[in-house]
């Protein structure tokens, strides 16, 4: 089985990409001034030495990376030092999940939409809905997040009273009501950023030779859309959807900030804030692992979409 | 089209020379052609053509000449602060009053004449932007006066407004109000409250502060000289400079901030996204045109920059920079965002090159023998170019917007400069109340990635080779 | 609340959100009453002098599982906290009881420490020297009793969860759901549930945005919300009733003491003095009511021998005089050889300390010249930098810990960690020492204004505001306690009613 070949040659690459990640990581978080165990109130020698013992940052550097690298392959990884009595592992199986839907639904926003909007714009390319669509998503990246969630929240609110009743939460977690905004905003950036992706390729598509072969065939251009066009422009999209889906899921901060949501990525900026070492530690290795993973998919998903390409992995040609 | 470039190209030496013959003369009669015109010549050829790029150019170019000329032009300190003229909307010269605050003396004799007239509650004792004074009738079995200040002169019989203080019951009640004061209407609520919290009598009093300036902001602010006496100065009038966008919560002028914050911005958001993009596609290029174990082994690496944390490597940089406080520390945010930024131009130039290598023409090329270099710059630059040049456009804005996010946090720009992004982080909180300190540098912002945009569509137009070549 | 809280272990909680959410299920041998002052909890009574202090429990004080609480059990948690092997942060405030210090550093055993369980219901405790502030201590978290069963049970895990820990106070933790919201019940097994009004408490963990949390209140989810400078004028606007507290928090320049520091010449201390306007800050800068300018180490929270403090030994306030800075400045600059050099103001990236960090930096600059170069840091980095005593000058603040002058005074003694400036004056160590030792309210009291009046003259500091907090609460909540010390706010005996 080529394919098996090729996916498991990938994993293990990917251990070692995880594990360069841990390394460089680790490193460079022990390496930048300040440390996890101060806090504004100042403590006494004697405690601060009693918490060090404590945490086990009394040992040298070396046996430390040792310590957590060997704990890290056994699928540890340790206790927080802010949330002093919650295990890294329980913080992110908690979190993880809310992130991971809500970037899922944002995922499928932006594909979604930026396919659609990107495809339209293209059929009409320098006709009033390209414009409009173009304006759409020049004023979607030229406002940054935190504004869109503002304004959402304020249209809410103003819904909410309008309808005498709250059809949808302001904030706060609990059923789909809660994601639906939340998930827009969030993949608002990356919907614009497909639907210009879209939109060009499209139009790179449509001036190449096959496509007017077909056309001259006297396929409708419905059909030529759905058979050709479609599947070729949307290629380069999945190149960046992998990375894209990484940087949704984990960079929803501002968002779960502003809507109160208890996803993984808040904890996150604060990890890095507070030099929670073995949070910063445990979410980095995490979204490396699911970073390589969502490539790999994309690799496969890739092959499967363009018969033109090749996977190749260890010698080996597979034509997926 | 096997080589659309037209300039001349080694063609394979497989076939004899001896089997050509030279063309003869009857041909050059009906030669109708252009004068022919290199790859590059023909992208500006079609870029000068198109109306729209133009104006993208001439708005890109106003924008530089306004953050590197604009402040030999308006010659303010977009750092001088005038803490009396904070959050001012777009205002020409304004005449204020100089005056200078003493604890206030009262004599009681003062306050029972005040009070004779029995149809008046609420004296107004001094009323401008600086200090506002009031005394009123004391109320029988109040223990205290909570007073309350709302905006505007029409009021609602039972609204309050924002809560100022709680005044015990003394011989003469009386609140002096310095919070904040603005030239306009303000209505001071007066609750005489008893022992158990029940309100014996509401007076309402409408107030218009004139404009005033403290003394020690005038001196601050160089409008008077230091060592006059204070005597002379007190009472005079002065004129407070105009501000055509506005000032800022702390009294800067929005004008000159935005021209200054317009270098960083402009720099930060061209420079950061134009190396790590041509870095990108570079890698990216050589990965998917190499293929094999070096792509597979180059992706990985991009993997790997892709997972690290954003964050704590840019405080590393900012350590390995040795960028001291005070200190902007551009450059180690530009390298940061290099070093961090790449992988992502790297995946979608790769697909790209995966999926053209496949082409017929790219084969065609390397059978003819190109070289690799020759057949990346020719055949596979050209057919990248489209998405290459949105994900440079795309990347702008989000270089804008790092940097206000790694200021805001403290790792960027050093205050009291400015930068765009970090004028739209003060600005949002004050989005409701005082809008314009948030839409100036957002509409600066918008224009800049709108004309990068266009441009950015104009040039991808221009590259395009597989269109016809007349219709520019 | 603004964030989940970290801990509800009591010998390891540190911050605000924890002290908050364990100011209501938990309860001590002391609390404070409905004006912040002391009464009777778990202790009906007390007896306190030079040596020591005596406490006789309730009887029919019980834990939320039904078990009485008892003296064993305090025993129990004090030792812990002082136990090096905890770890606990705030084992110094311990530190007043018999042998705290030395078995903290681990030179004596945990069992040496000066309280000890007379019977079921009697708790005797012998200090290390006179500690006239005793009883305030005790309504501290980590002087809390602990269940030696229930902490052995849960290992690590426990207080980790609403199911790995009992009660002593007034509600019990029903429902933990972390990274989203906290629910608290009434505890049937509180001994005065009689005065407790509501039967259950919902608390989720906003966002640090304040205009989400004005959003949340706007739309009807929630019954209190804090309010900033600019949602402030938004819910004005909107007609709401705001209120504003005092919650006692100081606000202050440190100036570096360090060798071959500018900040140690007095004259450019002088300078600065000169030039600022307390009162310019708070009303033009924060512009938020309720916020008082500060012209000493104590706030106007702090009580004096029969009133407030500030109204008995009132500081003096300070006149501005450019004319006398320049002066000043001047004499600075030949005594570090013609020039000063730039000053470096550490500052936290929080929206309020930046405004008044810029404001501070022009003023400085437009009045005396100076470079002051703004050193905005995040949380760890910036806690790192003052440690290492990596700045010039540092904008700080301090809450207090306890009800007593003092946990104002000693700040800034040679010898606490807190004193990030490292301000030496042996003066003013002398006077802490009366301060902390004396048992006659007004000798101690005159010793704080001695505090007071060195540290103006000498300016270790420069304060700038007192702090308040303005905020939103529903009309139909009443009762509801804002706290200086411990947990802020305080639902004990919150009730709803309908409004007229």
């Amino acid at each position: 089985m080529p394919l098996m070949r090729y996916i498991s040659g990938r994993l293990v690459s990917g251990v070692f990409t995880i594990w360069f990640i841990a390394t460089a990581t680790f490193f460079v978080m022990h390496w930048v001034p300040g440390d996890p165990l101060s806090d504004e109130k100042a403590v006494s020698p004697e405690i601060r030495k009693n918490l060090e013992a404590r945490y086990g940052l009394d040992k040298s550097l070396g046996t430390q990376y040792w310590i957590y690298i060997t704990s890290m392959a056994r699928g540890d990884f340790g206790i927080s030092y802010t949330q002093k009595n919650r295990s890294v592992n329980d913080i992110i199986a908690m979190h993880f999940p809310v992130s991971a839907m809500l970037g899922a639904l944002a995922v499928l926003f932006a594909t979604v939409g930026g396919i659609l909007w990107g495809a339209v714009a293209a059929r009409y390319r320098n006709r009033w809905p390209d414009g409009a669509i173009m304006f759409a998503v020049i004023l979607t990246v030229s406002v940054p997040s935190f504004v869109f969630a503002a304004l959402s929240q304020h249209l809410i609110i103003k819904l909410n009273q309008l309808l005498g009743f709250s059809l949808l939460p302001v904030a706060g977690w609990g059923g789909f009501r809660n994601m639906l905004v939340p998930a827009l905003v969030l993949g608002l950036g990356t919907m614009a950023y497909l639907t210009r992706l879209m939109r060009a390729s499209t139009l790179e598509v449509a001036g190449s030779e096959y496509i007017k072969t077909a056309r001259a065939k006297g396929l409708s251009s419905l059909q030529i859309f759905r058979h050709h066009e479609f599947r070729n422009a949307v290629l380069p999209l999945i190149t960046v959807l992998g990375p894209a889906i990484a940087a949704i899921t984990t960079g929803g901060f501002v968002v779960e900030l502003i809507f109160t949501i208890p996803g993984l990525g808040r904890y996150f900026v604060a990890a890095v804030q507070q030099l929670d070492y073995t949070v910063i530690m445990g979410t980095t290795v995490f979204y490396g692992a699911f970073l390589v993973l969502m490539v790999l998919l994309v690799d496969i998903i890739y092959g499967l979409v363009d018969p033109r390409i090749r996977l190749q992995g260890k010698g080996a040609g597979v034509r997926a | 089209m096997l080589n659309p470039n037209g300039a001349g190209e080694p063609v394979s030496a497989a076939i004899p020379v001896e089997l050509f013959e030279p063309l003869q003369g009857e041909r050059q009669r009906d030669f109708i052609a252009r004068p022919s015109i290199g790859y590059w010549q023909h992208v500006w050829l079609r870029f000068k053509h198109n109306r729209i790029a133009m104006v993208a150019l001439v708005v890109v170019a106003s924008l530089v000449l306004f953050a590197v000329a604009g402040p030999w032009l308006w010659r303010v300190d977009p750092a001088a602060q005038s803490i009396g003229s904070r959050s001012l909307g777009p205002t020409l010269q304004r005449k204020a009053e100089v005056v200078s605050w003493r604890p206030w003396m009262f004599s009681a004799a003062a306050y029972q004449q005040s009070m004779a007239d029995p149809a008046v509650d609420v004296v107004v004792a001094d009323a401008n932007t600086e200090f506002v004074r009031l005394w009123w009738r004391g109320v029988e079995g109040a223990v205290r006066y909570e007073v309350y200040r709302s905006i505007g002169g029409d009021l609602a019989s039972d609204a309050t407004g924002l809560p100022l203080e709680d005044i015990e019951a003394e011989s003469v009640p009386r609140l002096e109000d310095r919070l904040d004061l603005r030239q306009r209407d303000y209505t001071y609520i007066i609750h005489a409250v008893d022992e158990r919290d029940q309100v014996l009598q509401r007076y309402s009093q409408t107030v218009s502060p004139s404009l005033a300036i403290a003394i020690m902001d005038a001196q601050l602010e160089g409008l008077v000289p230091v060592h006059m006496a204070v005597g002379d100065i007190e009472g005079t009038g002065l004129v407070l400079p105009a501000h055509p966008l506005g000032t800022d919560h702390l009294g800067r002028d929005i004008l000159a901030r935005l021209m200054y914050g317009g270098r960083v911005s402009l720099f930060i958001g061209v420079a950061a996204p134009l190396f790590y993009v041509l870095f990108g596609a570079l890698y990216g290029g050589i990965a998917g045109f190499l293929g094999g174990r070096t792509d597979d082994v180059m992706m990985r690496m991009a993997d790997f920059i892709v997972a690290l944390p954003f964050l704590l490597f840019m405080i590393l940089f900012r350590v390995l920079f040795d960028v001291q406080p005070g200190e902007s520390g551009i450059s180690a945010m530009l390298v940061a965002m290099i070093v961090l930024g790449w992988p992502s131009t790297a995946r979608l130039v790769r697909g790209q090159v995966l999926q053209l290598k496949e082409l017929a023409f790219v084969n065609a090329a390397q059978i003819l023998g190109a070289r690799p270099l020759y057949i990346i710059l020719t055949h596979m630059l050209p057919n990248v170019m489209g998405v290459l040049l949105v994900s440079l456009t795309f990347a702008i804005p989000s270089a804008i917007f790092t940097e206000a996010f790694l200021s805001f946090i403290g790792l960027g720009v050093a205050p009291p400069a400015p930068s765009w992004g970090s004028m739209c982080n003060d600005g949002i909180r004050t989005m409701l109340s005082h809008p314009h300190e948030l839409m100036f540098p957002a509409v600066a912002i918008s224009l800049a990635v709108l004309a990068f945009n266009l441009l950015g569509d104009a040039l991808r137009d221009a590259f395009d080779i597989r269109e016809g070549v007349t219709d520019g | 609340m603004a964030t989940e809280p970290p801990s509800l272990n009591t010998l390891l909680a540190t911050d605000s959100e924890s002290f908050f959410v364990l100011s209501h299920v938990m309860e001590g041998l002391a609390q404070y009453g409905a004006n912040n002052e002391l009464v009777p909890a778990i202790a009906s009574r007390w007896e306190i002098d030079e040596s020591g202090a005596t406490f006789w429990l309730r009887p029919d004080a019980r834990w939320s599982d039904g078990e009485p609480v008892t003296a064993e059990q305090f025993v129990y948690a004090w030792r812990q906290a002082v136990d090096p092997k905890t770890g606990a942060p705030y084992a110094s405030i311990l530190y007043p009881v018999k042998n705290a210090r030395a078995i903290n550093t681990g030179k004596l055993p945990s069992e040496q420490l000066g309280v000890k369980a007379l019977d079921r219901h009697t708790l005797q405790v012998s200090f290390e020297q006179p500690c006239p502030y005793f009883l305030g201590l005790t309504a501290f978290a980590t002087y809390y009793p602990l269940r030696a069963d229930v902490v052995e049970r849960y290992g690590a895990r426990f207080a980790a969860e609403a199911d790995t820990m009992v009660y002593t106070g007034p509600f019990k933790l029903e429902q933990w759901v972390h990274g989203s919201s906290m629910r608290l019940v009434r505890n049937p097994e509180y001994w005065d549930v009689s005065s407790v009004a509501l039967k259950k408490i919902n608390i989720p963990f906003m966002t640090t945005s304040a205009a989400a949390v004005l959003n949340l209140y706007k739309d009807g989810a929630i019954a209190y919300a804090n309010l900033d400078a600019e949602t402030l004028r938004e819910a004005v606007v909107e007609g709401y009733p705001v209120r504003r507290f005092r919650n006692g928090t100081i606000f202050f320049i440190e100036f570096n003491f360090r060798e071959a520091r500018a900040t140690r010449n007095a004259d450019l201390r002088k300078a600065m003095q000169l030039v600022f306007d307390s009162a310019t800050l708070v009303n033009k800068v924060i512009a938020v009511p309720g916020n008082r300018p500060l012209y000493s180490l104590f706030p106007s929270t702090v009580r004096g021998v029969d009133g407030p403090f500030y109204r008995e030994y009132p500081a003096k306030p300070l006149a501005q005089d450019l004319v006398l800075a320049r002066k000043h400045l001047e004499r600075a600059r030949l005594a570090m050889g013609g020039q000063v050099p730039p000053l470096t103001f550490l500052v936290s990236e929080t929206p309020v300390s930046v405004i008044i960090g810029e404001y501070l930096q022009n003023l400085f600059k437009q009045s005396l010249g100076l470079d002051i170069r703004l050193d905005k840091q995040i949380f760890k980095q910036r806690i790192a930098r003052m440690q290492s005593g990596d700045f010039d000058m540092v904008l700080a603040g301090w809450g207090p810990d306890f009800d007593d002058a003092i946990t104002y005074g000693d700040l800034f003694a040679s010898w606490n960690e807190n004193n990030r400036g490292r301000y030496q004056n042996a003066r003013y160590d002398h006077w802490v020492e009366v301060a902390r030792q004396s048992s006659d309210q007004t000798e101690r009291m005159n010793a704080m204004a001695q505090l007071q009046r060195i540290m103006q003259e000498d300016i270790g500091i420069l304060p700038l505001f007192e702090g308040a907090s303005v905020y939103l609460q529903h009309p139909e909540l009443r009762g509801v306690r804002r706290a200086i010390f411990g947990g802020d706010p305080n639902y004990k005996h919150a009730r709803l009613e309908k409004a007229e």
